[in-house]
């Protein structure tokens, strides 16, 4: 019964994802999407991966990650620099494909190095070091400059000089002024089925062996430990797989746009508290949520730019207005009595 | 029960996200009526339908950077209603609008296409490199043109619908080494700069790269970036350690008033040299402007300049916005005329598609002589790059007066 539930519940996450993607894609098809959405709907998707990672971390496996726009910045920047390199050397399709086999793997590289000191400790630690780590990624690739000529690969943190290219080089990381004119091969049916991806990962992770063992972590971690579960490796596995995803998140992040730059705006920790706010508004562990609040808040400040300045006081007020519908007990009681309404008039 | 509360939950979100589809859906067709359908393949149909021009701007009006968006938006409005006082281009009456990117290259396509939506033909923006840079990606795609009237890095007008107004940064990073070693203004050298920011870490690269050409030294080149831009006492230390005679500030005018004042603090009193960032240093507010007496910039414009056109322009400005305009301001006020300009020599009319005017003003912008507030003549060539002649002032009396 539990089962049948389930996976009826995940093919309603599916079934939304999937059918958003029609609906944008027979608007687009028959022209009556306007440029505007049109261009909003690749970042809307990455950020609703991104989402769904941090939720795997907040949410299920309940650890605070607020640097999660770090992973996201490693992803993005180490599949730009593959993309840069390949450029001529590779076929599109093969070059996207590998480019995200190598921004996922570094990101998930990172999530694991930053995980085996922290996720060892208790308490609110992870919040702490993830918070440092955002900072200092985005510090240090705003210092690093890399080349590649006819020698091989240049790197220096002073400047560009310093490089000492030859005349046929091509700077690659240019310091504070990051990575130019990465091909754009990233569009929404690419990145829809990333996003499915994703989400069939979580949701698979969540109802597996592997899965409960983490959630058993996160409600008690001492009655876990006593059951035989090895605390730290499930830790870090969730931890290794929400950084893969948000390095993913990365990839169509980076080849989405082409002026890559590692300041605050998009990797700081406010991007990074932006997404935990989806997370948060979503429902922790809930990823459908995650998903359906990363769209909707996504396209909200997007969708008032006609209200020009008033815009971001409006978005305020609906964050507010989201989190006391979802949270406040008079709001849950309401919702309860409308439910009840709703089925004796049904019955 | 808990499956009841999901659908519901789930109808409930659903229907939040119809609700602002439809807004959407709504808002584009109330901007973009005159556009016909508002899709976005009809871009070009906002001429077909109304006979004006259409210019659009893009910039950060909002946040930190806001100082240079609007001052590039109301620029820009103000040329448009002079131009349209005086009977519009061609007989042709211009709208101008212009959207928020607070800063952010994707927020920037973002309001890109909002502009294609409501009928753009031509883009002035956008005010930032990052920004500009991204955005030309698009314009690229659409064959729109696009005058950027700041964006100052040297990748921004790779393409070639783009072109600029400014100069870019590594022109002026040579421009400054050059003044700096024609006029034998030191040996010695130091520098800060921003290396968390595009425009200034550029203009620091080509500054360095053409020193030893012009016979004096970097002693110190020490960087700051965004998150620590208030204490800039190790900085300075290490210049004045170094024996720098001259300090090079390739930044905006706000860290360059907390660099003179804590000079002065610690008695260090080097000749200060900056570029078109340091202009608007003399409104800082609670900023002793004695400071700044002696201290050199290379500027594009100057708005205490006593020429009829800036006098006439900086008056109308502080008229309707009640602040001094900056060089953002000025550039973006050139763009229109130039624009103008080139629709005239042209002969174009607003009902052409955009990639018609595209085309048309590419090939008129590289034969015309413009006159402008930052430069009597400035002519382009197809690589983008404007030619003009930097002016180097000198702060006197709390009053920038040219430095020859």
């Amino acid at each position: 019964m539990a089962e049948k539930k389930r996976i009826k519940s995940n093919l309603i996450t599916y079934g939304i994802v999937i059918g958003m993607y029609l609906i944008m894609e027979i608007l687009m098809r028959t022209g009556n999407l306007s440029s505007h959405l049109k261009g909003l709907l690749v970042p809307m998707t990455y950020y609703a991966i991104i989402a769904v990672a941090l939720n795997l971390c907040v949410g299920i496996l309940g650890e605070l990650s607020i640097g999660h726009c770090g992973f996201m910045c490693i992803g993005a920047f180490a599949s730009a620099i593959f993309s840069k390199l390949t450029q001529n050397a590779l076929p599109t399709p093969i070059r996207f494909f590998l480019a995200f086999v190598v921004g996922i793997a570094v990101a998930a590289l990172f999530g694991f190095l930053i995980g085996i000191p922290v996720l060892r400790l208790k308490g609110d630690y992870l919040a702490i070091v993830t918070l440092a780590f955002g900072e200092i990624i985005k510090n240090v690739i705003n210092a690093i400059y890399f080349g590649v000529d006819s020698k091989g690969a240049h790197i220096s943190l002073n400047n560009v000089m310093d490089l000492g290219m030859e005349p046929d080089g091509q700077v690659i990381i240019n310091g504070a002024m990051g990575v130019t004119g990465t091909p754009r091969d990233a569009n929404f049916t690419i990145a829809i089925v990333v996003l499915l991806l994703a989400l069939f990962v979580v949701l698979n992770l969540m109802n597996s062996r592997d899965g409960r063992a983490i959630m058993a972590v996160r409600d008690n971690s001492i009655a876990a430990e006593s059951a035989g579960i090895n605390v730290t490796r499930y830790k870090m596995m969730a931890f290794t797989i929400s950084a893969a995803i948000a390095g993913a998140a990365g990839v169509l992040f980076s080849h989405n746009i082409t002026s890559l730059t590692a300041t605050s705006q998009y990797f700081g920790y406010n991007a990074s508290i932006m997404i935990l706010v989806y997370v948060v508004l979503g429902g922790i562990g809930n990823i459908r949520g995650s998903v359906i609040a990363a769209a909707i808040l996504y396209l909200l400040p997007e969708m008032l730019r006609g209200l020009n300045t008033y815009r971001m006081l409006i978005y305020s007020i609906v964050l507010i207005v989201m989190m006391l519908f979802n949270w406040a007990p008079a709001a849950v009681d309401w919702r309860n009595r409308v439910k009840h309404k709703f089925i004796k008039r049904n019955a | 029960m808990k499956k009841m509360k999901s659908f519901i939950s789930m109808m409930a979100a659903a229907a939040m996200l119809a609700g602002t589809l439809a807004g959407c859906g709504n808002s584009g067709a109330d901007t973009a009526t005159t556009a016909g359908e508002s899709t976005a393949t009809e871009a070009a149909d906002g001429a077909a339908s109304g006979a004006t021009f259409k210019f659009g701007s893009i910039g950060p009006l909002t946040g930190g950077a806001a100082a240079y968006g609007n001052a590039v938006a109301n620029s820009i409005e103000l040329a448009v209603a002079e131009i349209n006082a005086n009977g519009g281009i061609n007989g042709y009456q211009v709208e101008c609008r212009g959207e928020d990117d607070e800063l952010n290259a994707e927020k920037s396509v973002n309001a890109y296409n909002t502009l294609k939506d409501w009928g753009m033909q031509f883009l002035i923006g956008s005010t930032t490199s990052a920004c500009s840079l991204a955005v030309s990606e698009n314009t690229h795609e659409d064959n729109m043109f696009q005058l950027t009237p700041s964006a100052s890095a040297a990748d921004c007008v790779a393409y070639e619908n783009v072109f600029r107004v400014c100069f870019s940064d590594p022109n002026q990073g040579l421009a400054s080494a050059q003044y700096i070693g024609a006029h034998k203004l030191a040996t010695k050298v130091g520098v800060i700069y921003d290396s968390s920011d595009v425009y200034s870490s550029g203009i620091y690269q080509t500054f360095a790269q053409e020193a030893p050409n012009q016979g004096f030294e970097v002693v110190s080149a020490e960087a700051f970036t965004a998150d620590s831009k208030t204490d800039f006492s190790v900085q300075l230390q290490k210049a004045k350690d170094a024996g720098a005679e001259l300090l090079f500030l390739p930044i905006y005018y706000t860290e360059a008033s907390l660099i003179l004042t804590q000079a002065n603090t610690m008695g260090y009193a080097p000749t200060f040299f900056g570029v078109d960032g340091m202009d608007g240093i003399l409104t800082v507010e609670n900023f002793d402007t004695s400071l700044a007496e002696g201290l050199m910039l290379l500027t594009p414009f100057a708005a205490d300049a006593t020429d009829d056109l800036t006098v006439n322009y900086v008056k109308n400005y502080q008229d309707k916005y009640g602040e001094t305009p900056n060089q953002f301001g000025a550039d973006a006020y050139d763009a229109v005329y130039v624009i103008k300009q080139c629709l005239e020599e042209a002969g174009a009319t607003p009902d052409m598609s955009v990639s018609d005017l595209c085309e048309s003003l590419k090939s008129t912008i590289v034969t015309i002589t413009a006159s402008g507030l930052t430069s009597d003549t400035m002519t382009w060539d197809a690589s983008g790059e404007p030619n003009k002649e930097p002016k180097a002032v000198v702060i006197k009396d709390g009053a920038y007066v040219s430095a020859e």
